[in-house]
């Protein structure tokens, strides 16, 4: 980012427990997110990924540690002043759609925001027209395919112009069309200067998207920095039960012989680092 | 017919299918048949009608889902206009995409007697199937969990656990990892394989996990738009990779990209092309020490 690093997150030595369990779903986590970073928070189902990110919008309030969120501590902000600061999707779409028609469901936030039927209707059009569902205005929530739904919940977030977003499973029940839309508009969103946080266990988006990436693991962070080195780090991986991505361990399965760079995150940069060796060789 | 052989555990016949809402067919001429222990991957974009073809295979159209049928489904020697759902359970599973809808005990051991306790067995034997299946998808000693309590992942499992308390003939698994982590995809590929190994079970899976569906299937079809578009071994369907970019509903495994971009460059030959990352180690070993000799 161009601009001075600026908090617009942190979370400072946070624990959580469930009610009834004595297990901490998070153990001690402290974290800052700066403004207009891409972060994934990875791990294995259980990990503390969604936790923590609940944490954000008030939705849970630490059981020890604090959560400022732009200066707010969370338990002192309250869930309306949070929720205009951090949009957040939920892993299941279908636990957030309560209205009849999807143009009433994304006018439900602004509505609530206190804008103007007009100025209402326009922001409801754009949040539309961006996932592309301008036709589906008038249709029935429950009518739509799982990954419309997911759509109609990301507009609905986004209809809020939160400057920070959460998404759960942004691709999850996505074909590769839907999956490859939804997350070009998250990258516009990150252009344009938004906070953008995903969950994912799908690590070939993390490494095409996220810029920095976060391993949880039993509620702790295990390991946090720039999406290249945490990807191409075995060690850490293994130990969260996780997986590089496949060309990741093509590369590093011939980095000992060859001399492939081992953090290679895309097929197209293990194309380029192979021919660039094969030409080497042949040529010399 | 030679496809309506007795040695076919799986016939389909040109079939279509209209919901009454339903613009255009959401099937429009599906034909394919299936050998017994077959591990099939059924791929395709949103609306393709992947889950509609999985309603069928159960019976569950004609007979429950409302809306326009043609065409025949011959599945364990049952038509399945001519049975009733609850027979074509007793040979085949189906475990839905989403396991909120599916998961229906309040505990997991009484989400995996509800199918059983419909077919009257006798108590003692669902007592014993029970802690056996959970272990296969590793959930053994949850029996008394409740099921609102489970993660997602979790759930999964439990559906899958579910489908399997009737020792199917044929399972149908629709997106059956979509919300776990890697090892949990993992597992439930390496459960579904144990099964076909040691039990002969036929799978069809509608999955978009690519590059392990080229690891574990033994043939993938690939649908869009209702109809069955291709279809081959891993080798042959992922070869085609003016479909994947035709159709973008899906990707192609990273190894299958990256040989095809080579095969474009002369590097290595059509018949070299493979979508299996131990062939793509060796062929690109190859390719290095040769222009280092």
């Amino acid at each position: 980012m161009p601009e001075a690093a600026s908090p617009v997150i942190q979370v400072r030595d946070v624990t959580y427990l469930y009610e009834g369990t004595q297990a901490a779903a998070l153990d001690h986590v402290s974290l800052t997110l700066q403004r207009g970073e891409f972060i994934a928070f990875v791990g294995q189902n259980g990990a503390g990924k969604t936790t923590l990110a609940k944490t954000f919008n008030g939705i849970l309030l630490p059981t020890r540690g604090e959560v400022i969120v732009e200066g707010h501590e969370t338990r002192a902000a309250g869930l309306d002043m949070l929720a205009r600061i951090v949009g957040y999707v939920y892993q299941n779409p279908d636990h957030q759609i309560f209205s009849n028609t999807v143009r009433e469901e994304v006018a439900f936030g602004p509505r609530n925001l206190g804008l103007t039927p007009e100025e209402v209707n326009k922001t409801v059009l754009h949040a539309l027209e961006l996932v592309d569902m301008q036709k589906d205005a008038d249709t029935y929530p429950f009518l739509l395919g799982r990954g419309q739904r997911q759509k109609l919940a990301v507009a609905s977030v986004i209809a809020m112009g939160s400057p920070v977003l959460v998404v759960d499973e942004p691709t999850t029940g996505l074909d590769l069309q839907g999956s490859l839309s939804i997350m070009e508009l998250l990258r516009q969103w990150n252009a344009d200067g938004r906070t953008i946080i995903i969950i994912t266990h799908d690590m070939q988006v993390v490494a095409e998207y996220a810029r920095r990436t976060v391993v949880m693991a039993q509620g702790r962070v295990l390991a946090d920095g720039p999406t290249r080195a945490v990807l191409t780090d075995q060690a850490v991986l293994a130990q969260a039960f996780l997986k590089a991505p496949q060309i990741t361990r093509l590369a590093q399965s011939l980095n000992g012989r060859f001399g492939l760079p081992r953090d290679v995150l895309t097929v197209k940069e293990f194309y380029a680092a192979m021919k660039e060796r094969l030409n080497q060789r042949s040529g010399g | 017919m030679s496809d309506a052989s007795p040695s076919n555990i799986l016939v389909v016949e040109d079939l279509h299918f209209n919901y009454p809402t339903g613009q255009t067919e959401a099937l429009k001429g599906v034909s394919f048949s299936v050998r017994p222990g077959e591990f099939i991957g059924l791929m395709g974009p949103t609306g393709a009608g992947k889950t509609t073809l999985a309603l069928c295979l159960r019976g569950l159209i004609p007979h429950v889902v409302s809306g326009q049928m043609q065409g025949q489904v011959m599945v364990c020697g049952m038509n399945t206009r001519e049975v009733t759902p609850a027979q074509i359970g007793e040979k085949v599973g189906l475990a839905f995409q989403d396991p909120e809808a599916q998961v229906i005990g309040l505990t997991v051991v009484e989400d995996l007697a509800y199918g059983p306790e419909n077919y009257e067995w006798p108590p003692a034997r669902i007592r014993a199937e029970i802690p056996r299946l959970l272990k296969l998808v590793r959930l053994g000693g949850m029996e008394e969990r409740e099921t609102f309590s489970l993660s997602g992942g979790q759930k999964q499992r439990v559906a899958l656990a579910s489908a399997l308390m009737m020792s199917p003939e044929l399972l149908i698994l629709d997106e059956p990892t979509s919300e776990l982590d890697p090892i949990g995809k993992a597992e439930v590929f390496d459960a579904v394989r144990r099964l076909r190994d040691e039990h002969n079970t036929t799978i069809l899976m509608i999955e978009h996990a690519v590059e392990q569906l080229a690891e574990f299937a033994d043939r993938i079809l690939m649908m869009d738009q209702g109809q069955i578009v291709a279809q081959g071994t891993p080798r042959e369907l992922f070869h085609n990779v003016d479909l994947f970019h035709r159709t973008g509903g899906e990707r192609l495994p990273q190894v299958a990209e990256l040989l095809f971009a080579l095969e474009q460059d002369g590097l290595i030959t059509p018949d070299q092309f493979s979508p299996y990352e131990g062939d793509a180690l060796h062929l690109i070993s190859r390719l290095m020490e040769a222009a280092h000799a």
